[in-house]
């Protein structure tokens, strides 16, 4: 599996390579129903973006689209240079792509030692064990629980914690804040800041717009199953009043 | 003589032994059984027949190739599981987007067809493997006497149950594997190859089962029926473990042949049905079995 290798030699010649993620006229579809209808929208490599929207506005089912985790799918998805609407699910994340879904899930059968280095790495240059356990000190004093164990808050940071250790560049983290106490989303808010720093590219499906809009460079709204508006963070402060109705805050 | 409840020590020890023996290949089968429901959530109707060709492959290799018990025990299940892993990729994945129904269909369908094909040729009377000469006669412990072959059976079979445990429970590929049961999706999601996970989990459930045939060789008669009578009883064992644990399931098999054991001693007409009043009793009592999650 040479993905990575391929594109470490395409990045010279590309000038595209600034763009670590492009979706294309993404349309997407669970058996009969037709849940994207022409997704377009663009990451910039070291860009935070968020996803927008009410629920059931294909947010969740873009990501997804993403992983090749629905049933099928039209358009294009490059990722890092490499068109990837016919690669097979296990070869995308390879592309150093990391994955937080929804739901979380964490291991109910491994424990948080085992939850935390199940993910195979994906390329080099990944957080050690204990650069993460630095970032997570809860984790490690709970390391030998059962998965399932741990609080809401725990799990979402064991989510999270894993996909650093796999040297995954870019990651696609699904309503991370749902249902957390405030000092927990202030705790994910520091380290989506420190990932960052890191050069990570992130984007973020979010509903807590509060936790989202101080750390993203772009905000894109989406709507039946479309990207209906881009806004950028400068552009933030006049359109507030305009995305909160039409987010239905 | 010494009597226990009426009965002289050495039948109950005799009946003990062969109650444990019986239930160390209830541990090996439904251990297959478990780890592939896991995975791959089909009920593999297939496993008695897996078993049964295990039995085959060391008789007809000894006869034909010259192959001793020792290799077969090595060998055999590498062949058999080998083969079970191209059923995997060739029949059984093009159906896994079905209902599971399906898969137990085309398991059984399978199992009838080995069974048939080997009938043909063979016919059902069953052949005799002979007992390896170090592992001929047996022990006089002073209260009963031990063959020794049955004495290995146990071992062998109980060190390949904790191999098995120590791969699933202890290892990364265990740990897969575990995981791939929970949610194979997101297994794929952070780059796992899961269709190939589930190959080499069918194969090695399939390479148990052909294990325990190997060592069933020179205990029973070789025939192509020998698996599926043994499979009713083992799917008995699974349903009253439940599927959740690695040793549950082979505590529960020796469980079961002892309690089928003894009940030869004191009961014997109950012998043939006593796991199915178990089972009953556990299906009602814990319907997700006794070491199983409850749902």
């Amino acid at each position: 599996m040479n993905t990575a290798e391929a594109y470490e030699t395409n990045a010279a010649t590309d000038s595209q390579t600034l763009e670590m993620l492009r979706v294309n006229d993404l349309h997407a579809f669970y058996g009969e129903s037709h849940i994207l209808h022409g997704v377009n929208f663009d990451v910039k490599r070291g860009e935070l973006v968020t996803l927008l929207g009410r629920n059931g506005a294909g947010r969740s089912t873009t990501l997804k689209s993403i992983m090749n985790m629905v049933g099928r799918r039209t358009g294009s998805i490059v990722i890092n240079g490499n068109e990837t609407l016919r690669m097979k699910p296990h070869h995308i994340p390879r592309l150093g792509i990391g994955y937080c879904p929804e739901e979380r899930g964490i291991f109910a059968s491994l424990d948080v030692h085992e939850n935390l280095l199940l993910p195979p790495t994906v390329r080099s240059g990944g957080m050690s064990l204990d650069e993460i356990y630095d970032m997570f000190p809860n984790l490690y004093e709970r390391r030998k629980s059962q998965g399932t164990r741990l609080s809401g808050g725990e799990q979402q940071m064991l989510a999270m914690a894993r996909i650093l250790r796999t040297g995954a560049r870019l990651l696609l983290l699904d309503e991370i804040t749902e249902g957390l106490a405030p000092v927990i989303v202030q705790k994910l808010a520091e380290v989506l800041i420190q990932l960052k720093e890191r050069g990570m590219t992130i984007v973020l499906v979010e509903q807590n717009f509060r936790f989202a809009a101080p750390l993203a460079d772009r905000h894109f709204v989406m709507d039946h199953g479309q990207i209906v508006e881009e806004i950028t963070a400068a552009q933030l402060p006049s359109r507030r009043d305009h995305l909160n109705t039409m987010l239905g805050v | 003589m010494t009597m226990i409840f009426g009965v002289p020590l050495a039948v109950f020890m005799g009946q003990l032994t062969l109650g444990l023996v019986n239930g160390a290949f209830y541990a090996l089968l439904s251990l297959g059984l478990a780890v592939i429901f896991g995975l791959l959530k089909i009920v593999n109707f297939a496993h008695g027949a897996q078993y049964m060709l295990g039995a085959f492959a060391a008789l007809l290799g000894f006869r034909y190739l010259g192959i001793n018990y020792w290799l077969a025990l090595f060998l055999v299940p590498l062949v058999v599981g080998g083969f079970g892993m191209l059923m995997e990729r060739f029949l059984l994945r093009r159906i896994a987007h079905l209902d599971h129904l399906y898969g137990l269909l085309l398991t059984f369908g399978l199992a009838l067809i080995f069974e048939g094909t080997l009938v043909n040729f063979f016919g059902v009377s069953g052949a005799r493997y002979a007992t390896p000469e170090v592992l001929q006669g047996g022990l006089n412990l002073g209260f009963m006497f031990l063959p020794t072959y049955r004495a290995w059976v146990l071992v062998a079979a109980l060190a390949m149950c904790l191999f098995t445990w120590f791969m699933i429970e202890r290892t990364r590929l265990g740990a897969y594997l575990r995981a791939g049961t929970e949610n194979s999706q997101l297994m794929q999601a952070f780059g796992v190859n899961v269709p190939l996970l589930i190959t080499l989990t069918y194969g090695f459930g399939v390479a148990l089962a052909a294990f325990a045939g190997v060592l069933a060789a020179p205990l029973y008669p070789v025939s192509p029926t020998m698996g599926s009578s043994l499979l009713i009883v083992v799917f008995a064992v699974v349903v009253i473990g439940g599927m959740g644990s690695i040793l549950g399931a082979i505590l529960t098999g020796l469980g079961m042949g002892v309690i089928e054991g003894l009940t030869k001693v004191y009961y014997p007409e109950a012998s043939n049905t006593v796991i199915f009043l178990v089972m009953i009793l556990v299906l009602m009592l814990r319907p997700a079995g006794l070491f199983g999650k409850e749902a």
